[in-house]
């Protein structure tokens, strides 16, 4: 059985990485310090997945979230890889 | 020394057994008289009440720390135990070490290897992160292991199985164990074993389980009290206590002096009763300890536990002052944004006035009118409770002294003074759901003893007057006035966060009138029409019409009256959308379709869908075109021409309003017939194999879903047929037509057939064994024991019937009870988990510390409240407003 991509999955959401020199451009639109943007498990499945083409990341990468929502059509949506999300 | 301002911050917690030793260290006192004061009312030394252990009177001083009443914070004393007890809230853990350790070496029976991977795999827990419930689970499986083994790994002894006679008494073999024979069972039980047993061994030894000194709480945690009578009444703990001493000291004597057996363990056991019942009055297995009244005593466990108890009454539950709650009742002459309160609540409910330079003389006259002042009239005005000086002495006002403290006050003393007309004040029902269930309102104090409001206020509360109780709450801050004002007084609300929509408007037969003034456009005579508008302030006449010399209005006329200049609209009644098929008034737009042109009803009908909660257009318009201020007047405007229409005119409603013609009854009772006809041939079919099934349906599935079909469109048919012959002059039918009440499937249920009754969604067929009445033959799968009602509620049902309709009903009932309480508790999940999330300027979405939820608010940015149903905004209505037809 080949290995199922979770990202594939018609209710999962398209994650994309942010490359690390996009991110000062990232948070000054957003106008937040890294600390208080959301977060995503290092062990998040679509993490996982992310790393099956990126190779290995490390906690402090941004992951940009694309979703569709009912009031604005697609949506926006960034989170900070971190150890573990209390 | 003073401990009132003691403030501290608890790091954490640990959970550890007094050992004997402490207890008498912490104690102040032994405690060996069971009395508590002399015949002088004077503490007896050494008794429960004895000085060294706190002071509850003024004038004396406790014999430890020499304080005062509010300065000593009391001090424990102790009780030695003739004979040890054990301790009720021990009991599992007592056993667990009876089972699981030897009887004779005291080593829990696990060989060595045992104890060793066992160690290491307890070792491996961080106790102060793992949840409790896996250590606990844990724990159970080793000392089963040890528990099932008989013969000592160590020494080699037998122990027999222990048995645990609730609540206290353990036996072995059948015979008893006393209390002394487990304790010293237990003191043999070495501390390397006691991680075995969930103990820390630097915080407890298992023996201290069994009490042998007993401490004795101070006076402050069971105060007496000194009743009207002068008698003294003891707290429920010294009661307890006292037994404690008095059976001690017996059994004491009874042990010295040599007394026989069997009267020293009947003491024993009754120290043990006292002493379980003190800690936990309501134990299994024993009665509860009672006071000489026949009242079971409140003992240690029962002042914790439970709604009453101290967490959830004195340390979860809140409670304020300022408040009053009674029954509501509707009162339409009031604005929506009014509240009336009875004149007793007004004058309990203070508002705090600093007097400064401006309000000084005002202020001082109002002191001298006292506490219950009246116009000569008699009418309410308000007077003063209570002068607070800035010292913060509180001076209580009585019509005596009024007028010394009206000069004595000066600027900067505080007045709390009664409610008057006009203050602001907070409206609340229960159970709070959403916003709109706590709206500000302004008082105005009126005769009764309820709490009344305009019944457009209905809906946000959800309130009826069948008995409901609302609350009240007196707001006693300028900043927090000021923000009940702008944002939560009821005109800020009308629009629901929920849809976007008006969730204020106008209820049943408000909406009656409003669609028989406006129905096919009535004319009135001049009379009718001053009635109608008696209670409106109207500044201009509409025309008249004038027929043979006298003067007529228009009921649309009449109803523009209370629109705002410059308001245009084009919508669909609700008079069209109720029916199924394609409307009577379909070909003529003058009833069905609403005009308002520059605030002048053209055409149409106003009823629900104009006025009502939910939808209320006109009101959706009148808010966002002229703000809340004219919103709120268009609704009390509603409210008070309804009123005055209604009480002109009158409505009435009644069985009557269902007949129909005997053939049309006929005809339903031969469509009815038909229908059972048709249904014994389906089952005929299908006992013969010659059904076909549905595709994915079995053929039991398939007869069943064939059956409801013509059940549902027989109903159906017979509500067409009696609709038929009931039309708008009908009462029961304008009610359901214009959304007042009702919907005409009801109607067709009273004056049709009730038709199919259902229990989740499929015909009723439980009860007896294959059939649901012993009625009926077994596996009658015919359309009335299956529970088909062919009556109507006019015509009245069948025993039969009537029993089925009994099934239906209470499927709804349980459904409700059910969603209710569940939903309530997810309710209160989300709101615990929202409450501190906040939008900031630049709409975003964050936490207390910053840390952002959506990087825009509902990730538009949009307000609900303020979209048009959800949308930003309306383009076409704007280009209609601006333009008109000719776009
Ligand atoms: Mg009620
Ligand atoms: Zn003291
Ligand atoms: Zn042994």
């Amino acid at each position: 059985m080949s290995k199922f991509n979770v990202l594939e999955h018609e209710i999962v959401p398209e994650h994309h990485l942010v490359p690390v020199e996009e991110e000062y451009k990232v948070l000054k639109m957003l106008n937040v310090t890294k600390e208080n943007l959301p977060r995503i498990s290092i062990n998040d499945p679509a993490v996982k997945a992310l790393e099956e083409i990126h190779g290995k990341l490390e906690p402090g990468r941004i992951i940009k979230i694309i979703r569709k929502s009912p009031t604005a059509g697609y949506y926006e949506y960034y989170r900070v890889i971190v150890k573990s999300v209390i | 020394m003073s401990f009132n301002n003691v403030s501290k911050r608890i790091e954490k917690i640990k959970f550890a057994l007094l050992s004997p030793e402490e207890i008498r260290k912490m104690s102040q006192v032994r405690v060996i008289t069971p009395d508590t004061y002399d015949d002088d009312g004077y503490p007896i030394e050494k008794g429960l009440m004895d000085l060294h252990m706190g002071v509850i009177e003024p004038g004396l001083k406790c014999a430890t720390c020499g304080g005062r009443v509010d300065e000593c914070p009391g001090h424990f004393g102790h009780i030695e135990l003739a004979m040890p007890v054990v301790h009720i809230g021990f009991v599992k853990e007592i056993k667990n070490m009876l089972d699981s350790a030897c009887k004779s070496c005291g080593r829990i029976k696990l060989t060595d290897e045992e104890i060793e991977t066992y160690k290491k795999q307890l070792s491996a827990i961080n106790y102060e992160t793992e949840d409790p419930e896996i250590i606990d689970l844990t724990l159970k499986k080793i000392l089963d292991v040890a528990a099932q083994r008989v013969k000592c790994p160590h020494c080699g002894a037998d122990s027999p199985k222990v048995i645990l006679d609730k609540p206290t008494t353990f036996r072995e073999g059948g015979i008893k164990i006393t209390p002394k024979e487990i304790r010293e069972r237990l003191e043999k039980i070495p501390d390397d074993d006691l991680i075995f047993y969930g103990l820390n061994k630097d915080a407890a030894r298992p023996e201290w389980m069994v009490l042998t000194v007993l401490p004795v709480p101070p006076i402050d945690v069971r105060p007496s009290i000194t009743l009207e009578t002068g008698e003294r009444s003891e707290d429920d703990l010294t009661h307890k206590l006292v037994d404690i001493i008095r059976i001690s000291q017996r059994l004491r004597e009874s042990r010295d002096n040599g007394s026989p057996q069997l009267i020293i363990e009947d003491l024993w056991d009754l120290l043990q009763y006292h002493i379980t019942t003190y800690f936990d009055n309501q134990t299994a297995g024993i009665p509860p300890a009672r006071h000489r009244s026949g009242r079971a005593l409140k003992t240690l466990v029962q002042r914790l536990k439970g709604k009453e108890g101290r967490f959830r009454a004195n340390l979860s539950g809140k409670r304020v002052n300022f408040s009053s709650r009674t029954v509501i009742s509707p009162e339409p002459f009031l604005s929506i944004n009014e509240v009336g309160i009875p004149e007793i609540a007004a004058r309990e409910l203070t508002v705090p006035v600093i007097i400064n330079s401006f309000n000084i003389d005002k202020m001082k006259e109002w002191i001298k009118r006292g506490t219950s002042p009246r116009t000569p009239d008699g009418k309410y005005i308000a007077g003063v409770n209570y002068l607070i000086r800035p010292d913060g002495r509180r001076i209580k006002i009585t019509d005596q002294n009024a007028e010394i403290n009206s000069e004595r006050a000066d600027i900067g003393w505080t007045v709390e003074r009664q409610m008057t007309e006009g203050d602001i004040v907070l409206f609340n029902r229960q159970p709070s759901l959403h916003r709109m269930s706590m709206m500000a309102h302004t008082v105005r104090v009126l005769p009764g003893m309820t709490f009344r409001f305009n019944l457009a206020v209905c809906t946000p509360y959800n309130a009826d007057f069948d008995g409901d109780e609302m609350n009240l709450h007196v707001i006693q801050s300028e900043e927090a006035r000021a923000e009940a004002r702008i944002i939560m007084k009821v005109q800020e609300q009308i629009l629901s966060p929920r849809f976007g929509g008006p969730i204020i408007g106008a209820i049943h037969d408000h909406i009656t009138a409003l669609f028989l003034l406006t129905h096919n456009n009535p004319l009135f005579s001049e009379e009718e029409f001053i009635h109608i508008t008696s209670y409106l302030n109207i500044d201009k006449m509409p025309d008249p019409v004038i027929k043979d010399g006298k003067k007529y209005y228009h009921g649309r006329d009449i109803f523009s009256l209370i629109l705002p200049e410059g308001i245009n609209m084009k919508f669909k009644s609700h008079l069209c959308a109720g029916s199924k098929d394609k409307c009577e008034y379909e070909n003529d737009p003058e009833d069905t379709y609403v005009v308002i042109t520059n605030g002048k009803l053209i055409h149409g009908t106003i009823d629900d869908e104009a006025v009502g909660p939910f939808s209320g257009v006109i009101v959706d318009r009148i808010f966002r075109k002229f703000g809340p201020d004219a919103a709120a007047k268009f609704v009390d405007n509603v409210t008070r021409l309804a009123v005055g229409f209604l009480s002109f005119n009158g409505f009435s409603t009644g069985i009557k309003d269902y007949d129909i013609p005997a053939d049309a009854i006929a005809r339903i009772e031969e469509i009815s017939n038909e229908t059972i006809e048709k249904i014994d041939k389906l089952v005929e079919a299908f006992r013969a194999g010659q059904l076909q099934p549905m595709p994915g349906r079995s053929i039991e599935d398939t007869l069943e879903v064939e059956i409801l079909g013509e059940t549902g469109s027989v109903r159906d048919e017979s509500g067409k047929i009696a609709s038929s012959y009931l039309g708008l002059n009908d009462p029961s039918v304008i009610m359901a037509r214009s959304g007042a009440r009702a919907k005409m499937l009801n109607i067709a249920e009273v004056a049709g057939m009730v038709g199919q009754q259902s229990v989740r969604g499929g015909r009723l067929n439980r009860g007896y064994a294959n059939r649901t009445l012993p009625h009926f033959k077994e596996n009658d799968l015919g359309a009335y024991a299956r529970g088909f009602i062919k009556s109507s509620y006019r015509a009245g049902l069948s025993p039969t019937e009537y029993f089925f309709h009994s099934i239906g009903g209470r499927e709804g009932l349980v459904d409700i009870a059910v969603r209710t309480s569940r939903s309530g508790y997810m309710q209160r999940r989300l709101i615990n988990a929202f409450e501190d999330l906040k939008v900031d300027p630049e709409r975003r979405v964050e936490d207390t510390v910053g840390s952002i939820v959506q990087f825009k608010y509902g990730e538009d940015g949009i307000d609900p409240t303020r979209s048009d149903e959800g949308k930003t905004i309306d383009i076409d209505y704007i280009a209609y407003d601006e333009l008109g037809d000719e776009q």
